[in-house]
């Protein structure tokens, strides 16, 4: 059967896209970004998965306002990349899984989550800046590690799905992904966020005290957050940082307990807190084996983010 | 109708996009929707009232269109998204706007986010409620561990600016 062995929370701030296609990584305040980032490769890399399912929203992209779905899942055999005013990322063509994504959509719709299919759609920087984040840098002519099933939350006009909805929906697709006959090794990202404002008098908002107690209860206490109200998330994390309830879609798709394998908080990255976070199952069964293998190389991630760490106050 | 009364109204220098906004301001966004494409941005540059006709737009939000009051056309139901894609037509980076619609210069605004950005404190409500969320408290962070973390943006910060 298939099985989600990781949860993965990632910002997608889309200036962090723009530095990586024009060649900025090196720059400091960019590499603080970036750096911030290789282990989560390694450990990628490590994982090997073989699907990713992946919950972000669109920025007026593939959606405009004539038609704006709560929940639309990407069940294509592809995405290209949107043209998002400056012509489309130079990154490869998402290729996507649509024998998995249709049965997700069936098992989840009959678990009463009334989703929107979408057969032809195109992906912006709310999807690809997380999958360079995390698979790193690929070329137009080159290909993604592993296919990818989108999962287009509305978070632009409010209301949003709540945050208990959210974490609901990640049970319901849990369970889809754990019906599914083939042996498949999946990983779910949360997009979007933390802390930020874009609109308005008040934009440049951002309240670290609040992006660190959510990655807090995130790992440990998530039905902490699902009570979360909406206005508490736009008033403390921003009009904006509503988005963050799109991290408890992953974080419902994981067992109630996880390893917390790796974290790396900054701020800013253009107007926003970036916030990333890799949460492993521990496993069961068949899946014991990968979750074993994720704390060691959590060990070694930990270990190396100390080593890290003493160096940047060192230099 | 006067606009509905919402419990998030009470955010100080934020407009929603709510339901009744994305309604309102359907033609502000289908307008700036349209500048995706070149030929459009084009005809927009070379006339911007005419273009402005082909959308459903009220005076007001012609005129805050016209004038790049982009606070205003937020007000009118425009989403910022969208509103972007005027900025960018006009040539501007999304920090030029948000320097805009804060009412500061870019450089102070780029300054004020390297610092770590605009605190929450003091801008939580318009009507006093100042008090962080119950649900920030629920975590248990101590004083002394948030003061660590607010010195950590800051010490990012220095090595940003070194470049």
């Amino acid at each position: 059967m298939a099985r989600i062995v990781a949860g993965i929370g990632s910002s997608h701030v889309p200036a962090i896209g723009a530095a990586l296609d024009n060649g900025k990584t090196e720059e400091p305040y960019w590499k603080r970004i970036f750096s911030g980032f290789e282990k989560s490769q390694d450990w990628m890399r490590e994982t090997k998965p073989d699907v990713a399912i992946i919950v972000y929203n669109d920025h007026a992209s593939a959606f405009s306002v004539e038609m704006i779905p709560t929940f639309a899942l990407g069940c294509a055999a592809e995405f290209p990349p949107a043209d998002e005013g400056w012509g489309p990322r130079p990154v490869p063509v998402v290729k996507g899984h649509p024998a998995l994504a249709s049965h997700i959509a069936q098992s989840v719709i009959l678990d009463e989550f009334d989703l929107t299919i979408c057969n032809k759609m195109e992906v912006d920087h709310g999807m690809t800046v997380p999958m360079n984040l995390l698979f790193g840098k690929v070329e137009k002519s080159g290909h993604w590690p592993c296919p990818v099933i989108p999962l287009a939350v509305n978070v632009v006009m409010y209301p949003p799905p709540t945050g208990h909805r959210c974490f609901m929906l990640g049970r319901a697709i849990r369970k889809a992904v754990e019906s599914y006959p083939e042996d498949l090794k999946v990983v779910i990202f949360g997009t979007g966020g933390l802390s930020h404002q874009i609109s308005g008098p008040r934009a440049g908002l951002i309240n670290s005290k609040w992006d660190k107690n959510f990655l807090d209860n995130l790992s440990n206490n998530p039905q902490k957050l699902v009570k979360i109200p909406h206005i508490d998330y736009m008033r403390e994390a921003g009009a904006e940082g509503i988005e963050m309830v799109m991290w408890l879609i992953m974080r419902g798709a994981l067992d109630d307990k996880v390893d917390e394998v790796y974290r790396f908080y900054t701020v800013p990255a253009s107007n926003t807190a970036v916030g990333h976070i890799i949460l492993a199952n521990r496993g069961r069964g068949g899946a014991r084996k990968s979750a074993a293998k994720a704390k060691r190389s959590a060990g070694k991630l930990k270990r190396a983010a100390a080593q890290a760490k003493i160096e940047r106050i060192r230099g | 109708m006067a606009r509905e009364r919402h419990d998030y109204d009470d955010i100080p220098g934020t407009f929603v996009f709510d339901a009744e906004r994305s309604r309102q301001g359907y033609g502000i966004n289908m307008f700036c929707m349209s500048l995706m494409k070149d030929e459009n941005r084009k005809a927009f540059k070379a006339n911007e009232a005419e273009y402005l006709k082909k959308f459903k737009l009220t005076p007001e939000q012609t005129d805050a269109i016209l004038k790049r009051d982009y606070n205003r056309m937020l007000e009118l139901g425009g989403n910022i998204y969208f509103t972007a894609k005027l900025g960018a037509t006009d040539g501007h980076s999304f920090q030029h706007l948000a320097a805009l619609m804060t009412g500061s210069t870019q450089q102070d605004y780029a300054a004020m986010m390297l610092g770590g950005g605009r605190s929450i404190d003091g801008n939580r409500s318009r009507s006093g409620k100042n008090a962080p969320s119950e649900h920030l408290r629920a975590g248990g962070a101590n004083k002394s561990a948030s003061a660590k973390r607010k010195a950590k943006p800051r010490s990012k910060t220095r090595s940003a600016k070194r470049k």
